[in-house]
């Protein structure tokens, strides 16, 4: 979710530029903004390369090669498993409902609850804003687009997430710290591959500065513009420190409970979002086999659309990679500290992460947007009206998450109150998710003592002002490569590693069937 | 073991006059005592990933606790009064576990105490002792 606001955020600000981006840029002191000059100019001198080549089309298409990677990677691992994304969801559900959890093992880390956190760091802002800004330019057939991607992506989550146990470390006090770059490391050395421990350290470099960049300073820049939108301009800089000090309080203070009520109150909005998108549906019963339709016929012909079919895919694969995170392998960080003696039984339930993920939020996000009418039809043609800008003509000109508040709001007045603290509470638990991915990465470079988390911790909270005072375009712009280039490594890996995944199913599979695998009475 | 009473012990004030009163009852029938500690446990509550990582060493750590600092000085005393007894510290919804160590143990009789707040909450949530009178599958104590 945090890349994809990444990228809608670009698309918005080269193209749409939000009031919330400029109020931003304003809201920052002189001093402070020629200050942001200077770093901006700096860095992106010395890293555009790199944003360059990751975001790179493939050569003669619009297509950035990045996000074929990463659905080529979910397309080859569903098919090397057999689909496992169908044929395990019903014994899924029974896992996360803990059907075969040993009731010796209660007070230990459920299934569930390695699902539930590893959700809240992936569901958030993009389920909300990016998919405003892939219907917006690609019409409804990105919808259908989207969809495809985010359940061929619930191979590559199955695939990483089981590696992730299986090679996590488990220490002496009982701690366990697992992730990609674990199973780099370990599972390389199992089949006698090298290369392990570079591609793992690269991996971790990375993950550091997604987690200061993505999962960070962009979700503290999407908060404030959110605020602003609602609330009017202010400077930046105090939302930036007010989240810096309750981040502080978190993650430094250890104060635990302002973490554990966002855990409690995230899922709880999540289940109001999809729930007021459905009452919004319902209300529009009548128009939704229309919406059905737009969102097929525009799949295959664009309906009008800039860049017509492969437009509209083009949009809905980039959304659903970048909103479900499969194949990036920040999940498996939180995945792995699950209790099972089946690493599988936490790869059966990762997969379900992009199934809610995508397939449920994203496209409720979709079909709300749509149903409420808020894209422009020329009545002649029955064919999207687009824009200069290449995005589709709205109602009343809004895109992004202001597109998304505009279609609830229709239906239900005062739900962009609502959206505000959905807003807000998504970008927290976020940070809250990616400061641990970040740490994990970290400790994994410089090693594990208090002093050196410390300064990670430190750096964290720093970058959460940063994020929310500037606009920060060619650093966002790097930690967004820098997320991409964390799922290079780790498909890398994915590609090498699987065929112990495969045994590993097929073992676990087996015993299922024989009736060896048991739910507990 | 046949006439085993389960007392639900968590070193509130109402659960050492559940115990007194198992005791005596047990003394009197011959029986044995089974001290029943349920750590409150939901397999569906939200953690973040630091507590994820956590859970392991602080559930030794709960456990290792409820042992030391209620179960075994429990043990120690009940035994030196002559009635055998055991324990069981299990993590879990409290009521559902208490009934099951009471099934699991064949015990004839559970012995609780209440917090007997009667609040606002209970009425809505539910209590412990008002889900067990309910659900209980072997006559039910309940001491005030």
């Amino acid at each position: 979710m945090t890349f994809m606001q990444g990228i809608a955020m670009k698309d918005t600000l080269r193209k749409l530029p939000l009031p919330a981006a400029l109020a931003a840029a304003s809201a920052t002191p002189a001093l402070s903004q020629s200050l942001d000059e200077t770093i901006n100019n700096a860095f992106a001198a010395s890293t555009g390369w790199f944003v360059n080549l990751i975001f790179a089309p493939i050569p003669g298409t619009a297509f950035p090669w990045i996000v074929a990677w990463l659905v080529v990677g979910a397309a080859v691992f569903s098919i090397y498993f057999g689909f496992v994304q169908f044929r395990v969801l019903g014994h899924s559900i029974g896992l996360v409902k803990g059907d075969y959890a040993d009731p010796n093992d209660a007070g230990e880390v459920s299934h569930f609850q390695a699902l539930a956190t590893a959700l809240s760091g992936t569901v958030g802002l993009g389920n909300i804003a990016g998919v405003a800004v892939a219907v917006g330019i690609g019409g409804p057939g990105a919808t259908f687009w989207m969809i495809l991607a985010g359940l061929l992506g619930m191979a590559t989550k199955f695939t990483e997430c089981t590696l992730a146990v299986k090679y996590r470390n488990e220490y002496e006090d009982g701690r366990v710290s697992g992730g990609p770059m674990y199973y780099m490391v370990k599972g390389f050395k199992v089949l006698g591959k090298p290369g392990g421990k570079p591609l793992a350290i690269l991996f971790a470099v990375f993950t550091i500065l997604g987690s200061l960049g993505g999962g960070n300073m962009f979700q503290a820049n999407q908060a404030h513009a959110q605020l602003v939108n609602v609330f009017g301009d202010f400077p930046g800089v105090i939302t930036g420190v007010v989240f810096a000090a309750i981040v502080f309080a978190v993650i430094v203070g250890g104060i635990k409970s302002i973490a554990q009520v966002t855990e409690k109150v995230v899922p709880f909005m999540g289940v109001l979002y999809v729930g007021t998108a459905i009452v919004i549906l319902l209300l529009n019963i009548d128009m939704i086999g229309w919406a059905f339709g737009q969102i097929f016929a525009g799949a295959f012909t664009g309906l009008g659309v800039a860049g017509g079919m492969v437009g509209a895919l083009i949009q809905g694969f980039k959304r659903a990679a970048f909103s479900n995170e499969a194949g990036v392998g920040s999940a498996a960080i939180a995945h792995s500290a699950v209790r099972t003696k089946e690493p599988i039984t936490e790869g059966f339930v990762a997969l379900l992460e992009p199934f809610i993920d995508t397939v449920v939020i994203c496209t409720m996000t979709a079909l709300v947007i749509v149903i409420t009418g808020q894209l422009m039809v020329d009545p002649a043609t029955g064919l999207y009206i687009v824009g200069e800008s290449g995005a589709i003509q709205t109602v009343d000109g809004n895109t992004g998450v202001a597109l998304t508040s505009a279609a609830f709001s229709q239906s239900i007045p005062f739900f962009r109150y609502i959206l505000v603290v959905a807003v807000i509470l998504f970008a927290f638990s976020t940070m809250i998710s990616w400061s641990y991915y970040g740490l994990k990465a970290w400790t994994f470079l410089f090693g594990e003592g208090k002093t050196t988390e410390l300064v990670f911790k430190v750096m964290f909270c720093f970058f959460v002002i940063v994020g929310a005072a500037a606009s920060l375009g060619p650093v966002i712009d790097f930690s967004d490569a820098a997320l991409f280039a964390m799922a290079v490594c780790n498909i890398i890996a994915l590609y090498i590693l699987m065929p112990i995944v495969k045994q590993e199913m097929n073992s676990y599979l087996g015993r299922l069937k024989s009736g060896e695998i048991r739910k507990f009475a | 073991m046949s006439s085993t009473i389960v007392v639900a012990y968590d070193g509130s004030g109402s659960s050492e006059r559940a115990m007194a009163f198992a005791v005596e009852r047990a003394k009197a029938i011959g029986g044995s005592i089974l001290i029943a500690h349920v750590l409150e446990w939901s397999p569906y509550s939200f953690l973040t990933a630091e507590e994820l990582e956590e859970r392991h060493i602080r559930r030794k750590e709960e456990m290792a606790r409820a042992k030391q600092a209620l179960v075994d000085p429990e043990l120690a005393k009940i035994a030196a009064g002559g009635v055998p007894v055991s324990a069981d510290i299990r993590y879990g919804h409290v009521a559902e576990t208490l009934i099951k160590i009471a099934e699991e143990a064949g015990a004839i009789q559970v012995v609780i105490g209440r917090q007997g707040q009667g609040s606002f909450a209970a009425r809505f949530f539910g209590s412990t002792a008002g889900t067990l009178v309910q659900t209980c599958p072997v006559p039910l104590t309940i001491v005030p």
